[in-house]
């Protein structure tokens, strides 16, 4: 019997159980006169017997599987002969593999009787075990299933129990992201510290130049490898810079159009069209930038005289300026439009333009949600990834010409991991430690940007 | 929706009331018209005929009154009456409300102030707002107040605000309270003290009237008391217009009042007389409580 086989026994079983939990709760409530008497509804007492059914099945299930891989290998093992057992390492791990694909029916050109013999027992080991694990499911789902339905009287708080757990599941629930959060974080934290095992801190946080290619023999003809970070990060924030500088003022100024001026008409046209912007995938914003913003800035560039490389740091700046728009107009829209109107007409009131009122009592009163909104597009900016691979370059040039081509954090952390790579080598760890330093600053911006938006919230709700 | 069944209850109040006999000596009286002293000699303001629409839902009825000049009125009347929406009519304040229409003649001085060639910037400066909420702008105190003089560009030199700011913020009663903190912000005050910051803000632009929309609805009673006896002070160099929900407040303070009832206006006049011996029933219903 296969794994989602008993699965869905096992469910049937729980609702088989709900059925006869609720039964009896309701048999029970007839006896001492009406369901009033019950101190739950009938489905609370039907729910915990489901409980008490499924929950104990699919926690014996979770953890056979779990534990069910390494038994088997262990037995696996002792029933190798000696010579084989002492291997260790990697070599026996090729054999346990030859052994898998006996079992799996692939046992073309091995011919050791052993190992023919050990994947025979595999076999056999796998399916005993699946059909242990099916009998101690369901006998264990059966036997707390019988043991909560015994329980079942008409003063249980079966409610309170059942939201118990319900609101375990909830927390289990959120705590998801919290957990995923924080493997990421320690995944990439251990291989930088492999990384900074061989590379110095400060040389990778102060050093101008970057060339990762490494020599991976000793007598291999190959870069020295430099691992200086600067130039990469001056590369993000020139990219960043103008992108923010495009976005920024083009997006706050629709922002006040929207939602000072602007009909309600006009607003609920335009509105969802800027949204729409939001949604382009930023891969096409990066053949965008590759194949016409790049080469049109370069050929009036030539007009104008001057030396435009054909992967600029300004192309790339330009079109992710333009993605970060719609962000920006949106996020300082919601601000301006949570400004009391009691504030402009205040202002009105003395007799000032709606200019007037805008620039010195609106925005001034937005500024905090505004800002936020802002740091929150510059950590995008920085974390943008597609756009910069595909129009910025890969020259990691340490210069504050937007005409030149630089490159950035995020397409040498591609660059990096794209392709076959060996994890025993300071090039590919770099990565990691490229990332982990990304991944601090957007969480600094994150976190300023999140803390002035909540305070402006408190001031005005 | 709100304001439909409030209105409708105090409907249902009105016509019970009417269609009880009239007691007294008092006169059955036309149906729309104004009775009591509506119109005075040379009046600073002077509407005649008004509407107001919001959308195609009217909100005033055909109301013509005057505002003398120097005078206090105060315009009194049941929730949802259009009292508000009479005086945000004053200075083209409905303009900001989407669908808002203002139909009738409407004069400051003579000169319309619906006419469409009027620029309302300098119709708001000469007749200023104070709002039912205290409004302070997020800046320092002293800038709350400089904020008019420095738009309309009254003054050039820095010293010359100083002055500005002093002399609105003393007429206001709040100088002694703030001058040693001008530069704090305006919203960290007490709400009392921000009302007379917001008074401060207006009269800095000197303006001829000030409509004050219950500017006391939100305060407390002593920072209540401080309002209105500023509100007397203040009559001696401006012309006020209160709409209030207190009808001992639009006794203490005004010497005119109109009593506006489902968005038509049934009666003004002299404060005292209002409050003693109304000329129309309603008005007499009104103050006496029998519904609002």
């Amino acid at each position: 019997m296969d794994t989602s086989t008993l699965l869905a026994i096992t469910a049937a079983l729980a609702a088989l159980a709900y059925v006869i939990g609720r039964g009896r709760s309701l048999s029970q409530a007839a006896d001492i006169g009406g369901i009033r008497k019950l101190n739950s509804l009938p489905f609370y007492y039907g729910m915990l017997t489901a409980l008490w059914c499924g929950l104990p099945a699919l926690l014996l299930l979770v953890l056979w599987l779990i534990f069910d891989e390494a038994i088997i290998q262990a037995l696996l093992i002792e029933s190798l002969p000696a010579d084989m057992r002492d291997l260790g390492g990697s070599e026996l791990g090729l054999l346990l593999n030859s052994v898998q694909n006996i079992a799996n029916g692939n046992s073309a050109g091995i011919t050791n009787p052993d190992l023919l013999a050990a994947g025979q027992l595999l076999v056999s080991l796998r399916e005993n075990s699946q059909r242990a694990l099916a009998v101690v499911v369901l006998s264990g789902g059966l036997l707390f299933g019988v043991f909560g339905w015994a329980r079942i009287r008409p003063q249980q708080k079966a409610r309170f129990q059942v939201e118990a757990v319900f609101k375990i599941v909830l927390l289990l629930c959120s705590c998801i992201a919290i957990v995923t959060t924080l493997g990421i974080v320690l995944s990439v934290l251990f291989e930088s510290l492999r990384f900074f095992q061989t590379v110095p801190f400060f040389d990778f946080v102060f050093g101008l130049d970057w060339s990762p290619q490494m020599a991976i023999r000793s007598d291999q003809v190959g870069g020295s490898g430099a691992f200086g970070a600067v130039p990469l990060f001056a590369g993000t924030l020139l990219i960043s810079a103008i992108a923010m500088l495009v976005a920024v003022p083009t997006g706050l100024m629709a922002a006040i159009y929207l939602s000072e001026y602007a009909g309600s008409r006009i607003r609920s046209a335009v509105k969802p069209m800027l949204e729409v912007l939001a949604g382009i995938p930023t891969v096409v914003y990066g053949f965008f930038a590759a194949l016409t913003v790049a080469p049109m800035i370069r050929d009036n560039g030539a007009v104008l005289g001057l030396d435009v490389s054909s992967e600029s740091a300004l192309a790339a700046g330009l079109v992710m300026g333009v993605m970060i728009i719609p962000f920006v107009s949106s996020l300082s829209d919601d601000v301006i439009t949570a400004v009391p109107q009691s504030l402009r007409d205040g202002s009105f009131g003395l007799g000032a333009t709606q200019s007037e009122t805008i620039r010195q009592v609106v925005i001034p009163a937005a500024l905090p949600g505004i800002v936020g909104g802002v740091l929150l597009a510059v950590s995008r900016a920085i974390g943008e990834t597609m756009i910069v691979v595909m129009a910025a370059g890969l020259a990691a040039n340490l210069t504050a010409n937007p005409l030149e081509s630089v490159t950035t954090v995020t397409v040498q952390i591609v660059t990096l991991l794209v392709g076959d790579q060996e994890f025993d080598s300071p090039k590919t760890l770099s990565a990691f430690a490229l990332g982990l330093m990304l991944f601090v600053v957007t969480l600094a911006l994150n976190y300023i940007a999140l803390h002035v938006v909540r305070k402006y919230r408190e001031q005005y709700e | 929706m709100m304001e439909a069944t409030v209105e409708s209850t105090i409907e249902q109040s009105a016509d019970s009331l009417v269609s009880r006999p009239a007691t007294g000596e008092r006169a059955p009286v036309a149906e729309g018209e104004t009775v009591g002293s509506p119109f005075v000699d040379s009046p600073k303001m002077a509407m005649r005929n008004v509407d107001v629409f919001y959308n195609d839902k009217q909100a005033i009825f055909d109301v013509s009154m005057d505002i003398g000049s120097n005078e206090v009125v105060s315009m009194i009347g049941p929730s949802g009456c259009g009292k508000s929406t009479f005086l945000r009519a004053l200075n083209r304040m409905n303009d900001t409300i989407e669908g808002a229409r203002v139909e009738g003649s409407l004069r400051l001085e003579g000169q319309d102030i619906y006419d469409p060639k009027l620029d309302v910037v300098p119709l708001r400066a000469r007749v200023g707002m104070v709002f039912q909420k205290p409004n302070p702008f997020p800046k320092s105190i002293y800038d709350n107040v400089a904020y008019g003089p420095r738009i309309h560009g009254l003054v050039d030199r820095r010293a010359d605000l100083d002055d500005v700011v002093e002399d609105s913020l003393q007429r206001a009663g709040l100088w002694n309270e703030v001058k040693d903190r001008l530069n704090q912000p305006g919203t960290g005050l007490s709400g009392g003290q921000q009302q007379r910051l917001c008074i401060a803000r207006t009269i800095a632009v000197s303006p001829e009237v000030i409509l004050m929309d219950e500017p006391c609805s939100a305060l407390d009673p002593i920072a209540t008391a401080k309002i209105e006896e500023l509100i007397a002070e203040l009559s001696e160099n401006f012309t006020i217009a209160i709409v209030t929900h207190s009808m001992q407040q639009a006794a203490r303070v005004s010497s005119r009042t109109a009593y506006f009832h489902l968005g038509k206006l049934i009666e003004v006049n002299d404060t005292e007389r209002v409050f003693t011996n109304p000329e129309h029933e309603l008005t007499e219903a009104y103050i006496t409580g029998r519904f609002g």
